[in-house]
């Protein structure tokens, strides 16, 4: 018993498939030489839009098999099948076009196929490069006990702060308060805070240490590891939604414009019949 | 005034009176029942608040027309007051018997209340409760000082010291922990007489700091402590001397004795001075005086249906009705199918003498074992189990023979006769089927469920003596020499001892002098060796095999560290005894030399494995997580895993709507994480202590919890891996449709749990099931789209983990 991941599903099943399918559309095009010249009503052309139709729809299949638990196969066979067989769609459709490109609708239908496949790799890289980030970044954490630790921290800092100079506790105290974690859309992918207080505070911190009276420059070294400590934990909790954020945020494009691919792919399809 | 008369006056209303009263009122019997409390079942009235009532022992049926099962206190009760009503009870409440005079036929009782009665013969069923013992010291009647407990929930932020070591006192410090500070006093130094289940729950509360506890400690006395914070004062005597412990109330749940005064002021005598002895009895429950029945917790029967028999049974007595044992007929039907035992008590007089096994055994514990078990007359030539099943029921031969067959199922290697055992291995270990059994002439056996099997071995030493001896040298033959000559076998196994190692002890330190050969007849081992200064877990040895041949086949010290995984039984094989054997039967030596061979590769693979990892290695980790006693295991490579949680989504969509994993939960090491679902245990935990007998494990081995479920939450508390759940299922839940909700949004989508809140449900015991009904397999690993879930067995582990440091690396 071992993992594999899903390129690697069979001994790579649906790459050889995918090949071998992209390898005989190429030298069927190749070798014909319609008096038309190459485009999607010759036999070829034809042949190629049903083929890459049914492709289309196997492959926006996945999310209803998805939800099928006791559907056929196992999921990761539709998944490796998914990835190599929506790569071979490119050199199918490509073929299927004839290179014939114009301000229509036949055209809209091509390149949203490109971007829902460009988008495709995306995904593609984000599952095999990601989790395992994920799991580097979290440790034996999980991002609800980095905000529990967070939360723990902070209690330190502030009773800590309270005897140290108000300059010092207003830094800790805007820390605790404005620090963000998660956020928009655009710092949940960016993974950061644009001016980001805890980060601040350190900075800060390294320069009010100086003219400290009594117990107050161990408390200040105290401090400064607490928010040392904090700065890092928010740097995880931050990463791990970042992570997160990236291993999702592609499917909120990938399966709008898959449905968009499939209304357009209709009226494609429809307007052919009337061109008959 | 006018003194009623009956034919039968039953005093006490506890289940044994009630079912003797509907029995004599079903008859049309003139009788009493008299009840010193305004209410029926006083004993049970006083059960904690939602107790579940058990109603053990699982086969004797309920002879009585009152109805009982397993349910709570509330559901019990509500049932008899119904049927007392039913059956036209003659009941009266608040008659408290003062005292007993006359004989057979014309008894005189008389009433705390001056009024008398006669009564031809009358049925003592007033239980040990009326006798409840006191602390026995000053201050025991204090208010704030209890000696039961009705409803936990009651009191809160409270300080109370809860006295008793017994199942009650626990089960009372348990419930009142929730909400209040709870200090258990107990007088012995351990908690040896309670059941595994409630010691378990107080071993964890214990160390979560939950409950507070004092052992070998008694009670000087209780008093009151005016103006204080704590109205109450505990002086309890400890080891370490006097302590006064403020609290707000005192629960002492110390038991009960037979009220023993007042029975010898009725005539009964005891036959010894012991205040926990009980009347003696004839067989049909008379007393030594003529006429006075006894039944129920005072005759010494403290089973609910037991007593509610004796009751029944009592009545019959007196009515010179015919009474046979409650069990009779399913023994009947039981030996039914084999015509030429006879009747039943010839049947089960040729049980006895053609099974030694069984000889030992009383007859109510043969009827009790035989009840439990099924009898079966296999076809000559039919398979009674495979290799490899996973079934753990126990055999014994009551006629005709059987052959086993280890290796090939054309070939038996040995014959078994009547009188024999076989079975035992599985039982022992836990694991598959070593070897196929087929019946052979007129072959007449007992089968046993594994759960009762242990139960008796654990009872009556002579049996558990019996089995280890057969099954220690029918396990050396199967795992170490089938080619060996009985001479050669008897000679083997004359000084072997089986050993038992709790989880981390060592077999043998690496380097050491070998001291013999170690066969794994339970749980399994890890193989480590020192590698620049700390110790590095190489492999990992299953039961059925053996380690420890390393250094008997090179004659060198031990290559390594033997160390149990979990706690397990090992049989051990003197060392000079081994290598004369060996040299007597070259096959033999052949096999071990392979054996060897392999290890040293195992090993080899292991150690080039483990240099320049720091972090310490996979089969260790996978050991910590209790992968040494598993058969099934739930793998997550969480450098694939997309956090997707379909598993989960499949998980619950294929089981009524609750997910039986838990993928975030569960510790990870080098990507690999362990989840919170179910190993499949070899000796499952949680079938420990299953009332109604509910966990079973199927031919491929999946250990899943059927229909008969109760809810009670024995197994949630007896699992150490924390994969069990009670969860409210709906029944006859419809599952989600996907169209529906993808196309028109309507519903919730599959995989995801459904608002429960306004339908009946109730909260029953799920566990992961490894989807055994779904032949494609288990939905996790099937749903899984990137790959990450896999299921590992025991066999794989080594090369699992092999495969995955080789891809690190």
């Amino acid at each position: 018993m071992q993992h594999n991941t899903l390129l690697e599903y069979k001994r790579y099943r649906y790459l050889k498939a995918a090949l071998l399918l992209a390898g005989l559309a190429s030298v069927a095009y190749l070798l014909q030489r319609p008096p038309t010249g190459a485009y999607g009503g010759t036999w070829l052309g034809y042949a190629l839009g049903t083929a890459s139709a049914v492709l289309v729809v196997l492959l926006l299949w996945l999310g209803v098999r998805k939800r099928q638990y006791l559907g056929p196969g196992t999921m990761q066979g539709w998944l490796s099948a998914h990835v190599y067989l929506g790569m071979s769609l490119v050199i199918l459709a490509t073929l299927h076009t004839g290179l014939q490109f114009g301000w229509n609708v036949h055209t809209l239908s091509y390149l949203l196929l490109l971007a829902v496949i460009g988008n495709g790799f995306y995904g593609l890289y984000a599952y095999l490069r990601f989790p395992r980030m994920m799991t580097e970044n979290l440790g034996e954490d999980n991002l609800d006990s980095l905000l529990l630790k967070i939360a723990d921290l902070d209690e330190l800092a502030r009773t800590n702060a309270l005897q140290l100079p108000d300059e010092i506790n207003q830094i800790v105290h805007k820390a605790s308060r404005e620090t963000r974690i998660g956020g928009g859309v655009i710092e949940q992918l960016a993974g950061r805070q644009p001016n980001c207080p805890t980060s601040e505070a350190v900075r800060k911190l390294h320069y009010l240490g100086k003219n400290l009276k009594g117990a107050q420059p161990k408390l200040h070294r105290e401090l400064y590891s607490i928010m040392l400590r904090r700065e890092a934990l928010v740097a995880r909790a931050r990463k791990d939604i970042m992570l997160k954020a990236r291993l999702e945020f592609w499917l909120y494009w990938h399966i709008p414009l898959s449905i968009g691919l499939l209304v357009t792919l209709i009226a494609h399809v429809t307007a052919i019949f009337f061109y008959w | 005034m006018i003194t009623e008369h009956f034919k039968i006056a039953i005093i006490g209303s506890g289940p044994s009176g009630l079912s003797a009263a509907a029995h004599a009122a079903e008859l049309g019997i003139s009788h009493i029942l008299l009840e010193a409390e305004q209410h029926p079942a006083n004993t049970i009235t006083k059960y904690q608040k939602g107790k579940l009532v058990m109603a053990e022992p699982n086969a004797l049926p309920l002879r009585s027309p009152m109805s009982f099962a397993v349910g709570t206190r509330e559901k019990v009760l509500e049932t008899w007051i119904d049927e007392l009503q039913q059956y036209h009870v003659n009941l009266r409440l608040g008659a408290q018997v003062a005292s007993i005079t006359g004989g057979l036929g014309a008894f005189s009782i008389t009433l705390a209340s001056g009024q008398a009665l006669k009564a031809e013969y009358i049925v003592l069923a007033i239980g040990l409760q009326g006798n409840i013992r006191k602390l026995g010291v000053s201050g025991e009647d204090l208010p704030g000082v209890q000696y039961q407990l009705d409803d936990p929930d009651e009191f809160e932020d409270e300080t109370i010291v809860v006295v008793g070591g017994g199942d009650t006192g626990i089960e009372n410090a348990l419930a009142l922990m929730k909400k209040n500070q709870v200090i258990l006093i107990n007088r012995q130094e351990g908690f040896i007489n309670c059941k595994e289940r409630n010691y378990t729950q107080l071993k964890a509360a214990l160390k979560q700091g939950e409950i507070e506890c004092r052992l070998d400690t008694g009670v000087e006395n209780v008093e009151l402590a005016e103006n204080e914070q704590f109205p109450l004062k505990f002086v309890a005597r400890t080891q370490q001397g006097i302590e006064r412990i403020g609290c707000h109330r005192v629960i002492a749940r110390l038991g009960a004795d037979p009220p023993r005064q007042l029975l010898e002021s009725f005539g009964v005598r005891f036959p010894s001075d012991d205040p926990a002895s009980v009347p003696q009895l004839s067989a049909s429950y008379e007393s030594n005086v003529p006429g006075l029945y006894i039944v129920g917790a005072l005759a010494g029967y403290p089973l609910i249906k037991q007593a509610m028999n004796q009751g029944y049974e009592a009545v019959d007595h007196i009515l010179g009705r015919p009474v046979e044992p409650a069990d009779e007929i399913l023994l009947r039907e039981k030996f039914s199918r084999c015509q030429e035992l006879g009747t039943v008590a010839e049947s089960l007089a040729k049980i006895r003498q053609n099974v030694p096994l069984l000889s030992p055994l009383s007859n109510l514990q043969l009827r009790d074992f035989l009840l439990e078990s099924n009898v079966l007359a296999p076809r000559e030539g039919e398979i009674v189990f495979r290799r490899n099943d996973y079934s753990t029921t126990f055999f014994c031969i009551v006629a005709g023979s059987v052959e086993a067959c280890i290796h090939d199922d054309a070939k038996p290697n040995f014959k078994l006769k009547a009188g024999d055992f076989f079975g035992d291995m599985a039982l022992i270990s836990g694991r598959r089927r070593a070897g196929t059994i087929r019946a052979g002439k007129d072959c007449l056996l007992i089968e046993t469920p594994r759960h009762y099997m242990l139960k008796l071995i654990d009872s009556l030493e002579s049996v558990r003596r019996m089995i280890d001896e057969v099954a220690l040298k029918r396990a050396v033959r199967v795992y170490i020499g089938l080619s060996l000559s009985e001479s050669d076998l008897n000679y083997l196994v004359h000084d072997a001892k089986v050993r038992h190692y709790a989880a981390g002890d060592v077999l043998f330190y690496e380097g050491a002098k070998p001291d013999g050969l170690y066969l794994i007849q339970r749980g399994s081992v890890t193989i480590s060796r020192m590698i620049g200064g700390k110790e590095v877990v190489l492999s990992y040895v299953s039961a059925g095999n053996y380690v420890g041949e390393m250094a008997l086949v090179s004659g060198q010290p031990r290559f390594g560290t033997v160390r149990a995984a979990v706690s397990i039984e090992a049989i051990h094989l003197n060392c000079d005894r081994v290598a004369e054997v060996m040299a007597r039967n070259p096959d033999i030596r052949n096999e071990m030399h392979e054996r060897y061979l392999t290890h040293m590769q195992d090993e080899h693979i292991g150690a080039t494995l483990q240099s320049g990892n720091d972090a310490g290695n996979l089969i260790s980790f996978l050991v910590r997580q209790g992968i040494g006693e598993a058969t099934d295991v739930l793998l997550i490579d969480e450098s694939l895993c997309t956090r997707c949680n379909n598993c989960e989504k499949a998980c619950a969509d294929t089981h009524d709507g609750t997910s039986r994993l838990d993928r975030k939960s569960g510790p990870t090491f080098d990507q690999i994480r362990v989840p919170s679902s179910c190993r499949h245990c070899e000796h499952p935990h949680c079938m420990k202590d299953c009332p109604p007998d509910a966990i079973r494990r199927s031919v491929n081995g999946e250990v899943f919890i059927n229909d008969t479920c109760i809810g009670c939450g024995n197994c949630v508390a007896n699992c150490p891996y924390d994969v069990i759940q009670l969860a409210s299922i709906e029944v006859h839940r419809k599952r989600p449709s996907l169209w529906q909700w993808l196309i028109l949004g309507v519903g919730t989508e599959p995989g995801t749990k459904g608002d429960l809140s306004d339908k009946a449900t109730t909260k029953l015991a799920v566990k992961c099931d490894m989807c055994k009904d779904l032949a494609a397999g288990p939905a996790c690993v099937r749903s899984c789209p990137t790959g990450a879930a896999i299921r590992v067995g025991p066999e794989e582990f080594l090369d699992y983990a092999v495969w995955h440091n080789n891809k690190i690396a």
